[in-house]
């Protein structure tokens, strides 16, 4: 991610050292999560938003619905639109700016995974074809860096999805009306992002921020409830065998529904 | 003249602490006829001085104090080493290997970036950059163990007087422990469990390093903890 | 009955509070595991995150100043914090509030003790109502404190603001946008100093007498919440260390013993 790019000897040869024994710096097995906990409707202002910690991990989801004018080649169809900012009070090493490339790929790859199975129904966010059109902005807000935003942010986005409320629009002579009703947005699917990360010869889950500074690659692979794969993502300067692409989708697909389940069961 | 707290009670900035003349101690400032305190901490009046123990705070290198790093950058006959302080401190050849410097002489072999270090500070130039060493006794490049961060204003009741503190953590679990003044402690055990009890008990001095009786339940926590382990 | 009359003759705010009232406001101090110190405020519907960080390098290096530290400000809305959503790019807004937010805070900052790095603060705008500047000082102000930043007092922020004629203390986001005037204040409770006033709208010399002790006596309040935020966070007041506190002569102490 964008901290230091120096990466500390000392860290990495101790992570792998506990790592050969079948455990990590804190204490959690390979495949295990920190907790999970997802807190939905915390803004006001906001037609859907979440708070999500995972561990250390702490940020926020903000799901505003607007209008716009829609694409020349999809005049009916509504439009999602995603972006995630990094806020410099999360790393000590976050500097204020425009999007980096780190926060571009966070909020593209879940984006992907959200648009790939096809989670909002763009016809149902048409308001007049052509004319106009909401807008649904999914906007994370890192406020704690500590490892695995895109899982993160994957299970925070679904969270806020679910309670999100769209404005409703009458047409009155051919111009739209806003009225004071809202009704939630439909929601077809849950992908959930998986992000496998490789240090050495060892596969981990969910890794905090000193796992990432030393993983070799990542592949981060979004799962929907049929167990479809929805979009996959690479990263990090390492390559990868078929054979360990394999098994990276086989421990991911393995524990998609249990993030699923946790971000659902949280919500109550 | 006189206190306007109870010795030892909690004090934030801009509260007034003495009335009256007297030796201002650490984290304080004179405003004319009063004492105010700089820092979040407890009042400490003694004899004839008023300071505060601030509670918070940032590490500010001193001459002789011991300190880890990590080498961030390697320039013209020095490595950049940061220490966490409010700058960063550098490491010259001279200070690193016994010998002079030499333009040919390859300084990734010594130290590379992202390696760490246990230096001692030696002096703070004019513009107040720490300038460290690595000869000597205990200093040098770490190859094992791996690092802790607590609030370097803790890790004085760490260590203890005169050691008593660490001395006594270093005998219960038999591993190496380096205490660096900027924050940073080394911790290397013979094996995951015992260095697990030492992060435990660090991390119970420094949330409550500013409650009395710390050293007793340290020392009972310490026990608990072995216990649980067998 | 009497109680009707009575309340027909009193002049309520929109939100029922008297004109000198505050909304509720809760600080809460350390919230941030990676910043040396933060806070969390909520005042009114407000919810304002900020985080410290330093002293620390400068970046970069040539901003340094060779005998202080540089305080650099943040002021930051996320994007969904207001209605319609906004740009997460900073406006000519945000960097106006940046600068006087930074010259709020540094008069309380013993900046000469740190020459050649930064202090930053950041606050982020997690959802605004109306009086966000004020509530980002009272934050950065306790963030600035938490971080252990050596200090000479705290800075209390508040507004007063003119409606249907009246004075009126913390302006909510509906004062802040009908109202006839807004008086943003900040205030060193213990050295008496104000370090922050804008004013925008019209006020008459003598109401903007009166509304300036109207929002001291509105930061008064807020200091006292401030005071407990950062009380709160280190338990019972009147706390004491045991006897064997390191004295000065510990304090620069180094110990290193290995395994025998």
């Amino acid at each position: 991610m964008s901290k230091s790019n120096v990466v500390s000897h000392l860290k990495q040869k101790k992570i792998n050292e506990v790592l050969s024994t079948g455990k990590r710096m804190d204490g959690r097995s390979l495949e295990e999560y920190r907790p999970l906990i997802i807190k939905s409707d915390v803004l006001a202002k906001s037609e859907g938003s979440a708070e999500v910690k995972l561990g250390k991990t702490h940020l926020m989801v903000g799901v505003k619905v607007g209008t716009g004018t829609p694409f020349e080649d999809t005049p009916d169809e509504g439009v999602m639109m995603t972006n995630a900012e990094f806020t410099p009070i999360a790393h000590p090493s976050w500097e204020p700016g425009p999007p980096n490339e780190d926060s571009i790929e966070l909020a593209r790859v879940v984006d992907r995974g959200l648009r790939s199975a096809e989670i909002l129904d763009t016809n149902e966010l048409n308001i007049i074809s052509g004319k106009l059109v909401h807008i649904v902005f999914i906007d994370f807000y890192i406020l704690n860096y500590d490892g695995n935003l895109i899982d993160a942010c994957g299970a925070g986005a679904i969270a806020a999805l679910l309670k999100a409320k769209k404005p409703v629009y009458e047409i009155k002579k051919g111009e739209p009306v806003l009225t004071d009703k809202k009704v939630p947005l439909t929601i077809r699917k849950k992908p959930i992002p998986v992000s496998v990360i490789k240090i050495g010869d060892n596969f981990i889950l969910d890794p905090n921020a000193d796992e990432e500074e030393v993983m070799d690659v990542r592949l981060t692979i979004t799962f929907d409830e049929d167990g479809n794969i929805c979009t996959m993502q690479k990263s990090g300067s390492a390559g990868l065998t078929t054979d360990e692409i394999k098994k990276c989708i086989n421990i991911a697909k393995a524990k998609a529904p249990e993030i699923r389940a946790k971000t659902m069961e949280t919500m109550q | 003249m006189s206190a306007t707290f109870q010795n030892r009670e909690l004090v934030i900035p801009g509260d007034i602490i003495y009335e009256g003349r007297i030796r201002t101690g650490e984290n304080t400032y004179r405003n004319q006829d009063v004492v105010i305190a700089t820092r979040l901490g407890l009042v400490n009046y003694v004899k004839d001085t008023v300071s505060v123990i601030a509670l918070q705070g940032s590490f500010n290198p001193m001459v002789g104090d011991l300190v880890i790093g990590e080498v961030k950058d390697i320039e013209l006959g020095e490595w950049v080493v940061d220490i966490g302080g409010q700058i960063e401190a550098s490491l010259s050849i001279p200070d690193a290997v016994d010998q002079p410097y030499q333009s040919s002489f390859d300084m990734t072999r010594v130290l590379d970036i992202g390696d760490t270090i246990i230096a001692k500070v030696v002096d703070l130039d004019r513009r107040k950059t720490p300038i460290l060493s690595i000869l000597g006794s205990g200093l040098g490049k770490v190859n094992k163990g791996f690092l802790f961060r607590i609030s370097p204003i803790k890790i004085p009741r760490l260590i203890g007087k005169k050691g008593s503190m660490i001395n006594m953590i270093i005998k219960e679990t038999g591993c190496r422990v380096v205490i660096g003044q900027n924050g940073l402690v080394l911790i290397d055990g013979s094996n995951r469990e015992k260095e697990e009890i030492v992060i435990k008990v660090i991390e119970k001095v420094n949330q409550e390093a500013h409650i009395s009786g710390l050293t007793n339940r340290v020392q009972e926590f310490l026990k608990k903890l072995k216990e649980e382990k067998n | 009955m009497s109680k009707r009359t009575s309340k027909k003759k009193q002049w309520i705010r929109v939100d029922g509070r008297q004109y000198n009232e505050l909304r509720e406001v809760k600080i809460e101090s350390g919230v941030l595991p990676n910043a040396d110190g933060s806070a969390y405020i909520e005042m009114g519907r407000n919810k304002i995150i900020c985080g410290v960080f330093g002293p620390r390098e400068m970046h970069p290096k040539h901003m340094a100043k060779p005998n202080e530290a540089v305080l650099k400000c943040r002021y930051h809305m996320a994007p969904f914090s207001v209605d319609p959503r906004r740009s997460p790019a900073p406006s000519r807004r945000d960097q106006e509030i940046t600068m006087v937010m930074r010259f709020a805070l540094e008069p309380a900052v013993f900046l000469e003790r740190y020459p050649r790095s930064s202090i930053d603060i950041y606050v982020e705008i997690l959802e605004a109502d109306g009086g966000t500047r004020c509530a980002s000082i009272n934050a950065a102000s306790v963030a600035l404190v938490d971080a252990g930043i050596p200090m000479k007092d705290l800075v209390s922020a508040c507004a007063v603001g003119k409606i249907d004629d009246r004075l009126i203390v913390d302006l909510g986001d509906y004062e802040d946008k009908k109202g006839q005037s807004d008086l943003p204040l900040a205030y060193m409770p213990k050295l008496e100093k104000v370090t922050l006033l804008q004013m925008d709208g019209i006020m008459k010399t003598e109401e903007v007498e009166e509304a300036i002790k109207l929002a001291i006596d509105g930061c008064k309040q807020i200091y006292e919440i401030q005071r407990e935020a950062l009380k709160k966070k280190y338990g019972i007041d009147k706390t004491k260390m045991e006897e064997d506190t390191p004295d000065e002569d510990d304090a620069g102490d180094t110990t290193e013993v290995t395994e025998q």
